[in-house]
């Protein structure tokens, strides 16, 4: 595993473990994670709540401390070199309320403050598109507005490495589709990103690589096509029958093209290659078994169905299988 | 290209969310101001305090009522004796008359007021009965600025609001930045952490200013209370006040992980002082098993000082013991905030 200079990666950590004392003994938030993240890329973490991300990213951040394992970022370690370190990386953590009665641009510049160098707050101001807003209050600010600050302030010290925590979720569409035009600006300037995120479509789009997270230990690692690749077939199939009537998995799987069938409350899903080929097969099965359709619906798989795959679960909490 | 001070930032954003936060200048400075001038106007001197009496009905209930009521202050009424009870357990009035052989009066000892009316009422009778006082007595009344009730109550108000404006003002603020994650998000940034606590207590000292020249100011404009000491020795006395009280806001600050929690810590550590330190009435009304207490309250000592260079005209050097005192508190706090603070 440690072919790889360690100093070519922006972070590099091996059998991290984080645990916590709960009110029901330990609890391993971080249970034995291996990540690299390589210089100029942007790498999200995937994963459902309560998977270890958080936990992991604020590892990185120097914020925590892990019970065991190691971490090395930008090819320094936590507790030897903490200033440099901190003045090279930048971090919009999950939920941060700034000083509400302080205008964005002084909320800025008390940030900026704090870095030997770093970019004008003016600039940063624009770069993520809050010039407008640049002497109102934090406290008039929108919910994405006040996320967009959240970049800001990561921002405003030039960090060679960004950690974004979550920095979409709770947006109204418009919002984070901003956000998404300022992570990829960013990548484009060669900084590499950290970001966390349970939106598949949000790692799909903005990662070069993702790692998929749950339990505390990564379970898949690779770029979102690769990832997809996995499934053996780039396209799914739902189907759910009329009058709750339900059909056995194994009598799907012997159709052409369908590579993976599986089942949840809402339905049948085949994992299918071609699909033009699986759906005539498929809707021949159904009239020999004299069953009807209720609906029938294909897209592209996406990493949602990879973590599907790889656990039975889905990524959100509130859409927990039956099985 | 623009050069950055993080602790003059710091500090500028502390003032900057102050001045910007009207209920905290009405807390800070309008609260104190109202306290002096209500209390200057209660207990100021001349007025002829008014006590209320009851007599209770008897055939002689009339000329008692007469004789009580020609005398200023005093308003008597008479009534049947079960109203008469309600209105005493009410506190509508202080004593009871009740007429006979012998004249007795009703009243609970524990209230002043009470004391005072029994008092009065008794002389009154005793003399219209005839008693003849074998001492001749004079009334001379202290009115000379420094002597009077509001001059040892503004030094008082002064130790108070520092103590109040250190809890409050670095103490509450520190935790609910906390709640905010932004102590969390300020401890990921390069900035030295140390500069983060001093600008908590500079800001403090800052404030201070315009509070002790509210205090003073109004002291001095509305009621002539006099600064005998040098204005110097008052500022450099409310100086280590300011700091040693930002540092026990902080010190209680350093781990509370809600704002109800440090609310809680905060009047629970203000109440012994707010009782025992001499800020309305002398701290030597404690027995004296709770001297040892009492003494070692940082605003205890900070109020015996305050007083001597205000009242007395004391120069800070006679004053050492208290400031070394309260330097140790001091010292003492910040050391053990330093030590505790927790940024997560």
């Amino acid at each position: 595993m440690r072919s790889r200079s360690r100093s070519e990666a922006a972070i590099f950590c091996r059998d991290l473990h984080k645990q916590y004392r709960g009110r029901s003994g330990t609890v391993d938030a971080v249970n034995g994670l291996d990540l690299e993240v390589r210089r100029g890329e942007c790498f999200g973490l995937l994963g459902p709540n309560g998977a270890g991300k958080t936990t992991t990213i604020e590892i990185f951040e120097g914020l925590l401390d892990p019970t065991t394992g190691s971490v090395e970022v930008l090819g320094m370690q936590w507790g030897q070199d903490d200033n440099p370190l901190r003045q090279r990386i930048g971090i919009s953590l999950q939920e941060t309320r700034f000083i509400e009665r302080l205008t964005v641009r002084e909320t800025l510049v008390l940030f900026r403050s704090f870095y030997k160098s770093g970019n004008d707050p003016d600039h940063v101001v624009a770069a993520v598109g809050l010039a407008e807003k640049s002497r109102s209050w934090v406290g008039k600010l929108s919910g994405g507005q006040r996320q967009r600050l959240a970049v800001a302030c990561a921002l405003v010290g030039n960090p060679d490495l960004l950690f974004l925590d979550e920095p979409t979720t709770g947006l109204d569409p418009q919002s984070r589709r901003q956000l998404w035009e300022i992570i990829r600006k960013l990548r484009n300037e060669g900084r590499t990103t950290v970001l966390t995120t349970h939106y598949m479509d949000e790692a799909e789009r903005l990662c070069d690589r993702v790692a998929i997270v749950d339990r505390g230990k990564v379970i898949a690692l690779g770029s979102p096509s690769e990832l997809i690749a996995t499934l053996g077939g780039e396209h799914v199939v739902e189907i759910a029958l009329a009058n709750r009537h339900r059909i056995p998995e194994a009598e799907l799987a012997d159709l052409p093209a369908v590579k993976e069938v599986g089942s949840d409350a809402g339905g049948i899903f085949l994992t299918v290659t071609e699909p033009h080929i699986t759906i005539p097969a498929l809707l021949d099965r159904l009239r020999s078994r004299n069953l009807d359709l209720a609906r029938l619906t294909t897209r592209n798989a996406s990493l949602e169905d990879v973590f599907v795959h790889l656990t039975g679960r889905r990524l959100r909490d509130d859409e927990i299988l039956s099985a | 290209m623009t050069k950055y001070y993080p602790l003059k930032e710091l500090l500028r954003v502390r003032l900057l969310e102050f001045i910007r936060e009207p209920e905290t200048i009405f807390w800070v400075y309008g609260f104190p101001l109202l306290l002096a001038i209500g209390l200057g106007i209660a207990f100021r001197n001349g007025a002829e305090e008014q006590l209320f009496v009851d007599v209770q009905q008897h055939e002689t209930a009339e000329g008692i009522a007469a004789a009580l009521g020609r005398i200023p202050g005093l308003n008597v009424e008479i009534h049947p004796s079960s109203e008469c009870q309600v209105r005493l357990r009410s506190g509508r009035v202080s004593l009871i008359v009740i007429p006979g052989h012998p004249c007795t009066f009703l009243f609970d000892p524990t209230r002043p007021e009470s004391a005072q009316a029994r008092q009065r009422v008794n002389d009154i009778l005793q003399r219209a009965a005839g008693r003849v006082d074998p001492v001749a007595t004079v009334d001379q009344f202290v009115t000379e600025p420094g002597a009077r009730y509001i001059d040892f109550l503004i030094p008082g108000l002064i130790g108070l609001n520092l103590l109040g404006s250190g809890m409050w003002g670095v103490g509450y603020a520190t935790v609910d930045m906390r709640v905010r994650k932004l102590l969390k998000r300020l401890a990921a940034t390069p900035m030295r952490r140390i500069n983060f606590l001093w600008s908590m207590i500079g800001a403090r000292l800052v404030f201070m200013i315009p509070e002790l020249v509210v205090i003073l100011g109004a002291g001095s404009l509305l009621f002539g209370v006099p600064v005998r000491g040098s204005l110097i020795s008052v500022f450099i006395l409310a100086l280590i006040g300011a700091v040693a009280f930002a540092g026990l806001g902080l010190l209680i600050a350093s781990r509370a992980q809600r704002v109800e929690t440090v609310s809680g810590l905060m009047n629970l550590i203000q109440l012994p002082m707010w009782l025992f330190s001499g800020i309305f009435f002398a701290p030597e009304r404690f027995p004296a098993i709770l001297q040892p207490l009492v003494q070692a309250l940082p605003l205890t000592q900070l109020n015996y000082a305050l007083r001597a260079v205000i009242l007395e005209g004391a120069d800070l050097v006679s004053q050492l013991g208290r400031i070394g005192f309260l330097a140790l508190w001091c010292g003492f706090t910040i050391f053990f905030a330093l030590r505790w603070f927790r940024w997560n």
